[in-house]
């Protein structure tokens, strides 16, 4: 199947990944043999099997709703870009 | 002192025969002198190498050492390190300085273990050749113009150089198994859930798990007896009780029931390759083991069902990556939207763009039953052939790759190609159980890998299996030579 060049650029915007002009039919090719090779799936007869959501069937643990952390925003904010009064920055959103 | 397997290492240092120091300072020289053309490394952590080796000769001259006291490792660079640069091979994290460590690596700290440095990897784990790293590729110490495999080709490349004894790995689809294959080393992949997750950053959850990669079976063992573990901090993590791995090494194969897969032995395996599976069959048959043929009817649906599960979790989790909390951040963006999409586009690369693409298009509206439903229906088929095989047999064995090493630049081009790589080992991470590679011979000077695979849980029996083959044969023993003898 070839997806066509505005499903690309379509999905890149949904992934939030910039793509420039001169990629997009690199990656419409790319896209398009990995989506005709798992198209394969097609042939498999999956007639009433349930999807597996785990590999061993195990359910997620619950633990009690209590802190257990402790703060360490200055620690963690040594990573960030762009920080202020212990705040993230980024470009205004709200006129 | 490069060439002792970890388990020789911890004895010797027990013995004063060398002290920690002297290995480390050693095997920091061997990687200034002959990582440059390997390139396994992305980070050198010499200076606290060498300040931890002195501590763990103080503690081993006081008899109050851990096991693993002085035992000198590297860790794959998805494993966050405290206060150390943790890159996932991403320009994504070149300027990310870890705030915590990874219970992988604090569990291993504990047990003694001193950290050489951090290793190249595919970017974010997704390669099978360490060609997609943003720090250059990796090249195999047997033969320079050819892949060490991937994604944990870094690790794999420098224990089987002996720049290390062992070194952390994580396999997602065959990222432990495979590059130890093509470096002539011993690796494993662990149960899912086994081995703690938390600081190891995250590809496809359903699928990710963290083992080790080493000379032999025995140095897995000691190693994974270590780092494995209930761990509260991953909700994946499970609570069940760690054997001693390294005390059931040497119990006799009498009546274990091998099982080979005739899909794997019969399609496309080439002839040279087969041979040498075939040879260690009869290793095991002198050691008092049957083999029998057995089908996975539903196993040619295992690569198909990856590409489609994993690039849809990876999507999903590298949606963390925003530019604005941590990680590279796009110069003077317009708006929040240009600074997500530049921050991302600028610092991914190709093939975790072409993921992050691919795993979006199966979870878009209108294609999630098509593509994404359609493979965890086919994924519990194939693990629900894993689950009848193993009524019958004990553990399988088979190839872990099509090929030996290839040359670098061989499959980039084609991305379906690549994957194709991880045809023997991705079965096994969507059914979530434990696999080994060893090696077992060599085709043209390349080393070839033995993949053995057991039921959930059951470690200790698959290194169990290579250790006595270890004990037998002498292919794990085998290192490059020249500059790296």
């Amino acid at each position: 199947m070839k997806l066509s060049r505005h499903e690309v650029e379509s999905i890149a915007h949904l992934a939030r990944l910039e793509i420039s002009a001169d990629e997009i039919p690199v990656y419409v090719d790319n896209l398009s043999r990995i989506i005709d090779f798992v198209q394969q799936l097609e042939r498999a007869d999956t007639e009433g099997v349930t999807p597996m959501a785990h590999p061993l069937n195990m359910t997620q643990p619950l633990r009690e709703d209590a802190v257990t952390e402790a703060d360490q925003r200055e620690l963690y904010q040594r990573n960030a870009g762009a920080v202020e009064a212990g705040l993230y920055l980024v470009p205004r959103v709200i006129e | 002192m490069h060439g002792r397997t970890l388990a020789g290492i911890a004895r010797a240092l027990r013995a004063r025969e060398f002290s920690s120091e002297e290995l480390v300072s050693h095997l920091l020289a061997r990687i200034e002198r002959l990582d440059g053309e390997l390139n396994s490394f992305v980070t050198v952590t010499g200076e606290a190498a060498v300040a931890a080796a002195r501590a763990a000769d103080r503690q081993l001259a006081g008899g109050s050492a851990p096991p693993l006291a002085g035992v000198p490792i590297a860790h794959k660079d998805i494993f966050c390190t405290a206060g150390v640069k943790t890159t996932c091979g991403s320009r994504m994290l070149d300027n990310f300085i870890s705030p915590y460590d990874a219970t992988v690596v604090e569990r291993l700290r504990d047990a003694g273990v001193i950290m050489l440095g951090k290793t190249n990897m595919d970017e974010f784990a997704m390669g099978s050749s360490n060609e997609t790293s943003y720090y250059g590729p990796v090249r195999n110490p047997w033969d320079l113009t050819r892949v060490p495999g991937g994604s944990s080709g870094g690790s794999a490349a420098a224990v089987a150089a002996r720049l290390v004894p062992a070194a952390t790995g994580t396999d997602t689809g065959g990222s432990i198994r495979q590059p130890a294959a093509l470096a002539g080393i011993t690796g494993i992949k662990p149960t899912y859930g086994r081995v703690s997750r938390y600081g190891m950053i995250a590809f496809a959850s359903s699928l990710d798990q963290a083992g080790v990669l080493t000379q032999t079976a025995e140095d897995a063992a000691l190693l994974l007896k270590a780092m494995s573990g209930h761990d509260p901090r991953d909700s994946t993590s499970v609570n069940a009780p760690v054997p001693d791995y390294a005390a059931g090494l040497g119990e006799s194969l009498e009546g274990l029931k091998i099982g080979v897969v005739e899909e794997f032995m019969d399609q496309g395996l080439d002839a040279d390759n087969a041979a040498a599976i075939e040879a260690a069959l009869k290793v095991f048959e002198a050691l008092g083991a049957t083999v029998q043929r057995i089908s996975l009817p539903n196993i040619g649906l295992s690569v198909p069902t990856y590409y489609v599960v994993a690039p849809a979790e990876c999507s999903s989790n590298l949606s963390r990556f925003d530019g604005v909390r941590f990680g590279y951040r796009a110069k003077a963006p317009r708006d929040l939207e240009d600074l997500y999409k530049r921050s991302r586009g600028e610092g991914f690369g190709a093939e975790v763009k072409r993921r992050i693409m691919t795993g979006t298009y199966v979870l878009s509206a209108g294609y999630y039953d098509a593509y994404y439903l359609k493979a965890q229906r086919s994924r519990q088929l194939i693990a629900a052939d894993f689950r009848r095989a193993f009524e019958t047999v004990d553990v399988i064995v088979g190839p872990t790759s099509p090929t030996p090493a290839f040359e670098l630049g061989a499959k980039v081009d084609d991305p379906v190609t690549m994957y194709l790589n991880d045809i023997y080992t991705i079965g096994v991470n969507l059914a979530g159980l434990p696999g080994l590679s060893a090696p077992c011979g060599f085709i043209n000077g390349l080393p070839v890998g033995l993949q053995i695979v057991g039921r959930a849980f059951d470690e200790g029996r698959i290194l169990n299996v290579a250790h006595r083959y270890q004990q037998e044969t002498d292919w794990h023993a085998r290192a490059p030579g020249g500059a790296f003898a």
